[in-house]
């Protein structure tokens, strides 16, 4: 190859889709940004070969010609970080939507340029330090009230250390006016409250932390049976109509990170329109403040640009990053890393690669290596604990988790929740499988709960347990019928359809159902668990199951999730000791007929 | 090959292709022509043809004709580029007309004067400036309406088999469609990709006896036109149904049959340009094309009208995880499935009870939209027709007669809830009382105590109390 040292204007040779080529590229450099043709249609530098540079575009490419001018910007695609970005919601590359309806209405045109923070907007500042100090890289220099629920902190950027030469007095600032001077070994610098970093470069961290505390999600199944931890990362495959988005949704709605990223990528618009419509009517359980105060939405709908796609997923984990570099535990849910990686397919395709599995690129494990691993509880430079949690959901193909992308993912998390189509299809929601799903994080959090619930442990085995055993004998049942087997086994049958119907199943619309507390799940475990410990006592002394299934009490076990809220803990606690005082009686009343030595186990 | 030009009114045209293979023609030494760009094509005898710019370099064009390359050669092809990329005039004054599937008149009449042209890919809308759909749409039909609703600005598409009456359902749906509350007429575009003659005739046949042509627009790419032109068929229909919704604020119901035949049409070309196949041979980007023309459905803030889409396609061997339903199952808000079993049984229309789903069925029932119980009615029903499946396969293998009292209930519920709440007359218009009405009706044959999902003050009032009490509870007390 020649190598071309002198450069004329840069200028587009070829166009394929979303990738186009341009030459007089020499100087460009790697996922450098560019802007194509007279529109100024953002493009990202994918591989540089000699003068030419292919270049991947987020916009749509119709109509434009070879020879159109190509304009270098010299940095890395990047987003701007700040006041403002919580309550905001962005496309893939950081574009606010509203900004973009303001000025080209309801369709997005080409070549909209908006900034993704107002930088008119002025907010209140209030300094951490004084001059003369000393600072580190990633010091809180300052403080910005966000959103109620959000304390900003304005931070020096990893790269700046040193000693304070001035501060400015509390005060109204806008997000470029310089807040501070910093005296670093290179000279002094401004810091403003922006900053800007590249989406594709981790931001840095102090070290590396051991998971500790779980996410609690107010979701029944996960929280009591596979939970995630806070840091953790998590995979939600599912085939289509198994509830893949409503479970995300709820997870956003009632996770307690104090940050919530939610990238939608390459889902439907009404989805995305469903979120913002929800959130900011919604309350937090805990703080009683709109969800929207503390959630940042990125939309890349499935028909918005396919490279804005790929690029969506880092531009949400940088986000995530930055406000956990402030010590917030922050959650990232990304609604579907499938589509992202079929984005990569296109893309890969339209490049020419060499494809491996199913045509998608050899690096997608790479990638997601990448993503899942900029998750994590990290000690920041700060020196404070704050962690990322990521949640991703898996779209495979017909529901077959062999396939690359669920294979690939299973290998970077450790929390598989797999959504299953029969119960989805019996209406059964959150449809997430107990057998065929599990999280490494038990143990992780095991400790954590033990002050919250010292028996929580014990009951979540025995749950588990049971209902394992009731899927070998449904083997049996399926064959033979269920009144073959004895009571004792038909017990274990009854009390698992009251977990699957009374426990597992929530219901995402029903007002006390939609969140439950830790307690309240740990209380509700507990009940039911009773009653089978109670019904096994019974059948031993010869009571037939018929008689325990007709107690008055059953029934009100089976609606108790919805009938009490998570403050009437107590109604709960009565329930529990009618189950015990019905059993009692039945106890007593078969204790004086079951005189008899043998009873045998004929029903 | 020795491209010459002449200046004509258009611009340049070109003399002589370096290659024609499939659909694909490859133009050499252009000037000034941009991505996506319409082509004139003109055969030896000066007949035109569309094509369209797939891949574009300093050098040459790689263009897609539209309608065919038969009987063109690399010596006398002629190739005008117009210097856009495909456009449709679109105008109110298209009710009632056909087209063909590149919107060219196909009933001898003029073409649409208009000097409004829209670019027929659109544009994405904007999902800050969506309106979520949330009014529901009565189609009188039980199984749809009751268990799976659809709302204005859905789309939801209908997976069917070959055989099975999916034009019929869709038809029926189309003839019955409307709002609770308002008398609004739907407008209706249709588009037809790669059907046969009579489909098309069934439906013009049907929209006319309702009186639903005057406010219908057909697009028609039949089975023997050109298998490329049906890329541009829905898009071609979408354009104008977008023209009607948002700029004329009507509402629209938009049907596209059959997505299959589009697809493939798809896989075509694909394959033709030598792209690296995806599953079954579809490219990879089929997720990213079909969701390019289904989510330009829906409601925008601020306009008074809507798209509403059903999207039909055959599943081929009723297959629901082939690539074609599968991806379109991801995009849709939800899916009707034709079920083969009931439709042999004579349940008309054969709608699978389980696999069917509407997801935005939450938004747009129950208080305030349609009644209180709507809800949790049909979630009981699914539920409960879901152990009907297992009760059924059990009395398979150890016979009816060894079941339990209860399981042979639910094998009544069974029967009842698929002969009399499924099952309708294809002329039938069921209002959505008289749909909840037989929901409550059918799940009255089950005892109460096993409505686990109703609360108590709905089956109060809505239960239909029995004569006989429910089984076990007092029977057994003394046993």
């Amino acid at each position: 190859m020649t190598i071309v040292t002198k450069t004329a204007e840069p200028v587009v040779t070829r166009i394929s889709g979303p990738i186009v080529t341009a030459v007089g590229m020499y100087a460009a450099q790697m996922y450098e940004v560019v802007q194509v043709g007279s529109l100024g249609l953002v493009g990202e530098v994918v591989r540089l070969v000699g003068d030419y540079a292919t270049i991947q575009v987020y916009e749509d490419t119709t109509m434009l010609k070879p020879g159109a001018p190509v304009r270098c910007t010299g940095a890395p695609l990047s987003v701007w970080l700040g006041p403002g970005l919580v309550g905001s919601i962005y496309d893939g590359i950081q574009r606010p939507l509203p900004g973009i309806e303001a000025r080209s209405g309801a369709w997005i045109r080409r070549g909209e340029k908006v900034d993704p923070l107002d930088t008119e907007k002025r907010w209140t500042f209030e300094p951490l330090i004084s001059s003369g100090e000393m600072v580190t890289a990633g010091q809180a220099i300052g403080l910005v009230v966000e959103t109620p629920l959000v304390n900003h902190r304005i931070m020096t950027p990893p790269d700046i250390s040193g000693t304070v030469r001035s501060i400015v007095d509390k005060g109204d600032y806008g997000l470029l006016d310089p807040l501070a001077v910093i005296e670093t070994a290179t000279g002094p610098r401004e810091v403003t409250m922006l900053q800007r970093w590249p989406v594709r470069v981790p931001r840095p961290i102090s070290e590396r932390l051991r998971i500790t505390e779980p996410l609690i999600t107010g979701q029944r199944i996960i929280d009591t049976f596979f939970p995630i931890g806070k840091g953790g990362a998590a995979a939600i495959p599912g085939g289509f109509g198994t509830g893949k988005t409503i479970t995300q949704h709820q997870l956003a709605k009632w996770s307690d990170a104090e940050i919530i990223v939610f990238i939608g990528c390459g889902e439907r618009g009404n989805e995305m329109t469903d979120v913002l419509r929800e959130f900011p009517e919604l309350k937090d359980p805990r703080s009683g403040r709109p969800l929207m105060e503390r959630t940042i939405l990125i939309a890349n709908t499935s028909n918005m640009p396919v490279a804005a796609r790929e690029v969506s997923i880092y531009t949400g984990i940088t986000l995530a990053e930055y406000y956990r570099d402030m010590g917030f535990s922050v959650a990232v849910f990304a609604d579907s890393t499938s589509r992202w990686a079929e984005a990569l397919r296109e893309l890969a395709a339209r490049l020419e690669e060499m494809p491996a599995e199913e045509g998608f690129p050899a690096s997608l494990p790479t990638r997601l290596a990448q993503f899942y691993e900029r998750g994590g509880a990290v000690t920041t430079l700060a020196g404070e604990q704050a962690s990322v949690s990521i949640v991703g959901a898996v779209s495979p193909p017909g529901g077959d988790f062999s396939e690359p992308v669920t294979q690939h993912t299973r290998r970077f998390i450790r929390c598989f929740w797999a959504l299953d189509t029969e119960l989805a299809n019996a209406r059964h929601y959150p449809s997430i499988h107990w057998l065929h799903s599990y999280s490494e994080y038990v143990e992780d959090v095991a400790s954590w709960w033990k002050k919250e619930a010292p028996d929580w442990i014990d009951l979540r085995t025995e749950a588990l347990t049971l209902l394992q055993r009731e899927d070998r004998l449904q083997q049996i049942v399926k064959l033979v019928g269920p009144d073959v087997l004895p009571d004792g086994q038909r017990l274990i049958l009854f009390i698992a359809e009251i977990i699957k119907d009374g426990f597992l199943a929530q219901s995402a619309f029903d007002e006390n159902d939609m969140y439950c507390t830790p307690e309240r799940q740990v209380m509700l475990l507990r009940i039911i668990l009773t009653l089978y410990r109670r019904g096994r006592d019974l059948i031993q002394g010869g009571v037939p199951l018929a008689r325990i299934r007709s107690l008055g009490c059953v029934p009100h076990l089976l609606r108790a999730k919805t009938a009490f809220g998570n403050r009437e803990l107590e109604k709960l606690t009565e329930l529990e000791g009618r189950i015990m005082e019905e059993t009692e009686t039945l106890a007593k009343e078969y204790a004086k007929e079951a005189t008899p030595i043998c009873t045998p186990l004929l029903t | 090959m020795h491209a010459t030009f002449d200046v004509e009114d258009h611009g340049l045209q070109y003399v002589g292709a370096s290659r024609i293979d499939g659909p694909l023609v490859v133009v050499e030494r252009i000037r000034d022509v941009g991505y996506d760009e319409i082509v004139e094509i003109l055969d030896y005898a000066g007949r035109p043809r569309l094509g369209r710019v797939l891949d574009i370099s300093v050098t040459q064009a790689v263009v897609q004709v539209l309608e065919g390359t038969t009987g063109l050669s690399n010596q006398s092809l002629h190739a005008r580029f117009l210097g856009e990329s495909f456009r449709l005039p679109v105008s109110r004054q298209m009710l009632g007309r056909v087209f063909d599937g590149l919107g060219r008149p196909a009933d001898g009449g003029p073409s649409a004067l208009s000097a409004e042209r829209r670019d027929v890919n659109g544009m994405p809308i904007n999902p800050y400036a969506r309106r979520y759909p949330r009014e529901f749409i009565q189609t009188g039909v039980s199984a749809i309406d009751g268990m799976n609703a659809l709302v204005r600005g859905q789309k939801l598409p209908v997976f069917s088999g070959n055989g099975l009456p999916h034009d019929r359902v869709s038809a029926q749906i189309v003839r019955q469609a409307r709002l609770l509350e308002e008398e609004v007429e739907f407008s209706i575009v249709f588009a037809a990709m790669g059907v046969k003659h009579d489909v098309a005739e069934f439906f013009i046949r049907n929209f006319r006896d309702s009186g639903a042509l005057a406010r219908a627009v057909m697009f028609f790419s039949l089975a023997d036109a050109p298998s490329v032109e049906r890329l541009l068929t829905p898009r071609v229909a979408l354009t104008l149904a977008e023209h009607l919704a948002f700029d004329c604020g009507q509402h629209v119901l938009v049907l596209l049959t059959d997505m299959t035949n589009y697809c493939e049409s798809l896989r075509e070309v694909g394959t033709a340009r030598g792209e690296i196949p995806g599953r079954k041979g579809y490219p990879g980007y089929l997720y990213s094309d079909l969701a390019s023309i289904y989510e330009r459905a829906g409601r925008i803030e601020g306009s008074p009208g809507s798209i509403t889409q059903i999207p039909i396609l055959t599943m081929p061997s009723d297959d629901i995880s082939h690539p074609v339903p599968d991806l379109t199952g991801y995009i849709t808000e939800g899916q009707i499935v034709l079920d083969r079993d009931l439709f042999q049984r004579g349940v008309y229309p054969p709608i699978a009870g389980l696999p069917s789903l509407s997801r935005l069925m939450k938004d747009g029932v129950g208080k305030g939209y349609t009644r209180e119980d709507h809800p949790i009615l049909a979630s009981q029903l699914f539920a409960c027709y879901a152990y009907v499946k297992r009760v059924r396969g059990l009395a398979d293998v150890i016979g009816e007669e060894e079941l339990s009292t209860l399981d042979k209930q639910y094998l009544k519920f069974g029967e009842a809830f698929e002969m009399r709440f499924l099952n309708q007359g294809e002329y039938e218009n069921r209002s959505i009382e008289t749909t909840l009405e037989l929901g409550w009706d059918v799940l009255s044959t089950l005892p109460k105590d096993e409505l686990h999902r109703v609360s108590d003050a709905l089956l109060k009032k809505y239960y239909h109390e029995k004569e006989e009490a429910p089984i076990c509870a007092t029977p057994l007390q003394g046993a």
